[in-house]
């Protein structure tokens, strides 16, 4: 397989395959899988089946139990807290296919969302069927499987709207063709959506209505997080083919802790109360800068992954707005990062980045 | 045996259902109530319409009032249910734990009322002791007092305790974490024999289980009561927590027992009803007394059918009434997913954990101040219990009764003025005692400006009591039992709860008006935060002449204010870190506010006794005085502040001054500047010679063609002082010269103005010479 990023459904194949063979529970109609095992399925169990979610279990079973109440999900959180990640394989699992997906943008049409016209048919053959050319969603419609749409409020409100039908109906008339495409039992939608930028195209309420909500937050512990962490730059280097370089689990831990302690506004022992900066400080952004720290040591180091190796990139997630964030990460580094006796040379690289 | 007993989960719907059950199935003779005995004389307010549920039994020590504790009671709490029941029928009942009086008299421990930790399913009278002096020793926790306690231990490190709530610890076994299901679903809906089953499931745990010697000793006690009550009864119910079922039922030697409880002091205790409140019932739950959701628990006990949906009928109902819109198809979506949860939990009925999560997907749209409100509003709820009128007085009352006798001040309906002169003891207990009873919301007398004079130690109140106070105290005894213990446990909690930095200033001067000594350091703490995270510097520096007036004239009061010094310097530290940011690009308001703001600042630095802060502040002032950012206003205010501390010279000055005149700047900037520097009254410029004279010169300096230009900014500034001192000004400039002495005029005679110089000496506290002068 020479995919850069191969589809969860193909990925984890294995796992799939395994828990279908061991699931006896009754599976709603369309499923590959029954609602438990779904949740199994992103949570691992310990074995043979991985973790793809690290987080509350409570929201998963909502995300699950959603999905088998036929009502849209509609993930909502700040930027990196695995949104998409989640789509992608709740997916993968329930219709063992992730690939039926719309990118929500601000140039996204309503054909995209119902469906287009193939123009070189049309003009030849008149609307018929063969001149159809059916959106991702009308095809999850016809299949019965599982709908992705990526960052849904960076949708226009009118198209977003388009969605009102299927959702309640189920159904998505084609006037040009006076026939309808009815969803087959399986289909769901999947949205995701972006906390901060709510407001851009705030969903109107009747199509609100129509989601359940789950909200992913940041990981609870540095523990967890650090785990997410190190798993997530494993998987990253063997896929872009790192050379091999022993992540520290040191910097991760480290990394992770500045991230943690910038944007709760608190330092892990509680005692110092910090301003946060302007950035989301997210565990994506944690990945992207020790798999970053990792390219450096690896190509231009000694192998060996240094703090400095990690400093610059860290202060280029925190500092996003030159002015206010600088004066916030200068603070943290003087009156934090200077008093830890073991975050010395730490500390040295970060001034001199 | 001739009893029954009846092991209850404290304020678990539950089992009070289950308890009146079985109380209908086979009336006893007698009830006996897991309570303290010395109560007994209460259980007859039970049948009081007035006495309407949250409400606890308050006990406390006769002549130590802050020495307390709550039994609460909630309509769903099974003892309530058993009460109600035997009073409604004229079956006696009678409270038999361990009488509060033996704890109390316990002097080896003396912080023990704060934790009496008779309930053994999570009830126990909640600590009362918001008092400070109970809450000053921590208390070590009642394992350690236990003899060889180290080896038993349930639990890894920790110091063994016994399962605070075993009933939940079975359930949570059981794989629910809502203990009031697992009861519905296991011992309800399946109609087993809920006690028998129960006592077994404790005979079991309390076999491995650390035994804590509290227990072993009211336990003794509660079978000596049981021995004495089937002397003269033949059938008697027993209503008490789980856990101690299987000690009761025990056949235990008389002599054990009174080993056991020998040699116990009696202390003298009252008791009484005070009304309580869910969020109350919550709140404690630290102790591991109490219940975190006494909303759901009194939705469970009185919905009849329909759980689910009529919870969550209410939840959307209390997002409507928030104006969030929120219709019955979100209800009926709600109610679907928390089904599908609970089943794909495998769990047979819906908990509380599914219906939040419901209502948070479905109705909330994730957002957490929505579940956050329903879970204020209903799963804790805002039920707030109401006690008879003719109840005996709370220990509160009683202890402002005693404050005011000792204050001599009375009650009056009538309203009277009140002049206080903070330097008498007398008045300044007074003053206290006001200022406390405004802090827990009994706001007796109202502060009025002062008319007269400006001296800090006059206080004009105004006096008017109003009959609704009495229940103000009802509901501030549960903060605590003094007025001081009161109002310190008030204090803290809006500190904790404070949004602004303002908001905590505010609740430092009423710590010291009101003299509460042991909430000062929690709120200077809370103040500390705020200001680490407050962003504005104007309001930082808005708080500091607040506390700068605090710090130099609150010894008028006599209070303490080591602590406050710090935060002070702290607070202005950061102000000093953060003013040069702060001071670029300003509108008009903005500039106009913040100069205010310097002000303030300024004249609250000369309050302080500390050069070095002042040195800090004036070297900020100067650095600052220098941009060319500045706005014209600031800029002129501060060239002024820095001339009156003598930081710049004459020379210095009248350059600057000139500089805003010249080409360069626009005419706006120049009047601003002008108005800055000269703000601040007339007066000044009629008295202070050497500011008049660098004006005058630099006045007569302006080159003629330009004087036309100046003349509208000049007139605009002093447009705004009083005819009176514009008049003055007038005079000075057309009079002489100082240095030029005039022959006849008011001359200057030294052997007069020495006389003063004595009183002057005396008044300053230091000599002072003629020749110094």
């Amino acid at each position: 397989m020479t995919a850069l990023r191969p589809h969860a459904e193909d990925q984890y194949a294995e796992e799939l395959a395994l828990l279908a063979a061991s699931d006896d529970r009754p599976r709603p109609p369309g499923w590959r899988l029954s609602p438990q095992a779904v949740v199994t399925y992103l949570l691992g169990d310990g074995a043979k089946i991985t973790p793809k979610y690290v987080g509350p279990r409570r929201l998963m079973e909502v995300a699950v139990s959603t999905l088998v109440t036929d009502r849209a999900l509609l993930l909502l959180g700040v930027p990196g807290t695995a949104k998409t990640w989640v789509s992608e394989h709740l997916a993968a699992a329930v219709s063992g296919d992730s690939t039926l997906l719309v990118q929500g943008t601000a140039g996204t049409a309503e054909e995209a969302i119902r469906y287009g016209w193939n123009y070189a048919r049309l003009l030849a053959e008149g609307p018929t069927d063969a001149a159809l050319v059916p959106s991702p969603i009308m095809r999850a419609m016809r299949t019965g499987t599982i709908a992705r749409l990526e960052e849904l409020t960076r949708v226009p409100s009118d198209v977003q709207d388009a969605l009102i039908t299927i959702l309640s109906e189920k159904t998505l008339p084609v006037p040009e063709l006076n026939t309808e495409v009815q969803a087959e039992r399986g289909f769901n939608l999947i949205a995701t959506a972006n906390d901060r930028d709510r407001g851009v195209n705030e969903l109107s309420s009747a199509l609100r209505r129509r989601f359940n909500t789950v909200v992913l937050p940041v990981p609870a512990s540095a523990d967890d997080e650090v785990e997410i962490v190190a798993r997530r730059v494993e998987q990253l280097g063997r896929s872009l083919d790192l050379p091999e370089v022993p992540a520290a689990l040191d910097e991760i831990r480290r990394v992770v802790t500045i991230f943690r302690e910038l944007r709760g506004g608190l330092t892990e022992d509680g005692r110092t109360k910090l301003k946060s900066p302007t950035g989301t400080l997210s565990t994506a952004e944690a990945i992207s800068v020790i798999t970053n720290g990792l390219a450096l040591a690896a190509h231009f180091g000694d192998g060996r992954l240094h703090p400095a190796d990690v400093a610059s990139g860290i202060v280029g997630a925190v500092v996003k707005d030159p002015v206010s964030d600088g004066v916030v990460w200068r603070e943290y580094l003087e009156t934090v990062v200077r008093e830890r006796a073991d975050w010395r040379d730490f500390y040295r690289a970060a001034r001199d980045a | 045996m001739p009893e029954r007993l009846y092991g209850i989960r404290h304020h678990g719907p539950g089992s009070a259902r289950a308890v009146v059950q079985e109380l209908e199935r086979q009336p006893p003779e007698v009830l006996l109530v897991e309570g303290p005995p010395e109560a007994d004389a209460l259980v007859r307010w039970v049948a009081d319409s007035g006495l309407e549920p949250p409400v606890a039994l308050l006990g406390y020590a006769a002549d130590d009032p802050r020495r307390a504790a709550f039994w609460p009671f909630a309509v769903f709490s099974p003892e309530w249910q058993a009460i109600r029941w035997a009073v409604e029928r004229g079956v006696p009942v009678r409270f038999f734990d361990l009488p509060f009086a033996y704890r109390l008299a316990d002097d080896a421990r003396p912080a023990r009322p704060a934790e009496p930790a008779p309930g053994d399913a999570g009830d126990g009278p909640d600590a009362a002791d918001a008092g400070p002096a109970d809450a000053g020793p921590a208390d070590a926790g009642p394992a350690d007092a236990g003899p060889g306690g180290g080896d038993a231990g349930p639990r890894g490190g920790e110091p063994p305790r016994r399962p605070v709530d075993p009933i939940g610890e079975l359930a949570a076994a059981a794989g629910y974490d809502d203990p009031e299901r697992w009861w519905e679903d296991v011992v309800e809906h399946r109609g087993m024999p809920a006690f028998e089953a129960i006592a077994e499931a404790m005979t079991a745990i309390r076999e491995q289980s650390y035994e804590d010697p509290d227990d072993l000793v009211r336990e003794a006690y509660m079978r000596g009561v049981l021995r004495e009550v089937r002397k003269s009864y033949d059938d008697i119910a027993v209503v008490c927590g789980a856990w101690h079922v299987p000690a009761l039922a025990r056949k235990v030697a008389v002599k054990d027992d009174t080993a056991l409880l020998k040699g116990r002091k009696k202390a003298k205790v009252d008791f009484t009803w005070v009304p309580w409140t869910y969020g109350r019932l919550a709140s404690w739950s630290g102790y591991g007394a109490g219940v975190s959701s006494p909303g759901w628990y009194h939705h469970l006990f009185t919905s009849a059918d329909e759980v689910v949906p009529r919870w969550l009928v209410d939840a959307a109902g209390v997002l409507r009434s928030e104006g969030v819109p929120t219709s019955s198809a979100h209800v009926i979506e709600a109610t679907r997913l928390a089904e599908a949860l609970a089943t794909m939990r495998g769990r047979p009925l819906a908990g509380l954990a599914e219906v939040t999560e419901a209502a948070e997907a479905v109705m909330c749209d994730g957002e957490p101040l929505r579940v956050e409100l329903i879970t204020r509003k209903l799963v804790v709820g805002e039920r707030l219990g109401g006690v008879p009128d003719d109840m005996p007085s709370v220990p509160l009352a009683k202890d402002l009764a005693a404050q005011q006798r000792a204050a001599r001040l009375k009650p009056e309906a009538l309203e009277r003025a009140l002049d206080l002169d903070l330097r008498k003891d007398t008045d300044l207990k007074r003053s206290r005692l006001l200022h406390r009873l405004r802090t827990i919301d009994v706001p007796w007398g109202e502060p009025t400006a002062t008319r007269r004079g400006t001296g800090t130690f006059r206080e004009e109140w105004r006096l008017r009591w109003q009959p609704e106070f009495a229940i103000r105290l009802v509901e501030g005894s549960m903060y605590g039992t003094t007025v001081e213990a009161a109002a310190t446990a008030k204090v803290i909690r809006a500190a904790a709860k404070a949004e602004t930095l303002a908001d905590v200033t505010a609740l430092v001067e009423t710590c010291l008006v009101a003299e509460l000594s042991e909430a000062y350091p929690r709120v200077l703490a809370s103040l500390d935060t705020r200001a680490a995270l407050d962003a504005d510097v104007n309001h930082l520096m808005a708080a500091i002449p607040a506390l700068a007036r605090t710090l130099r004239y609150g010894d008028v009061r006599r209070t303490d204010v080591a602590g406050l010094a710090t935060v002070t310097a702290s607070l202005l530290g950061r102000v000093c870190a953060a003013l040069p940011s702060a001071v670029g690009s300003l509108s008009d308001e903005a500039a106009k506010l913040l100069r205010d703001r310097v002000d303030g600042v300024h004249t609250a630095v000369g309050l302080l006794d500390d050069d070095e802060l002042r040195e800090r502040w004036m070297s900020t002032l100067g650095s600052l005085a220098g941009r060319a950012d500045l706005h014209g206003l600031l800029a002129g205010r501060l060239t002024r502040l820095l001339l009156d501390a003598g930081r710049l010279d004459g020379a210095e000055v009248r350059r600057r001054l000139r500089l805003p005149l010249t080409v360069g700047t626009p005419p706006a900037h120049a009047a601003a500047w002008v108005e800055g520097f000269l703000s601040g009254g007339g007066l000044l410029l009629v008295h202070d010679e050497a500011l008049l004279a660098l004006l005058d010169d630099w006045l007569a300096d302006i080159p003629p063609g330009a004087f036309d230009d100046v003349l509208p900014l000049l007139r605009r500034t002093f447009g705004a002082f009083d005819a009176g001192e514009r008049r003055a000004i007038g005079e000075r400039l057309a009079g002489p010269r100082s240095g030029e002495p005039e022959a006849g005029g008011l001359g200057f005679d030294p052997v007069r103005a020495d006389l003063v110089l004595p009183t002057l000496s005396a008044l300053l506290g230091r000599e002072i010479s003629a020749e110094a002068r």
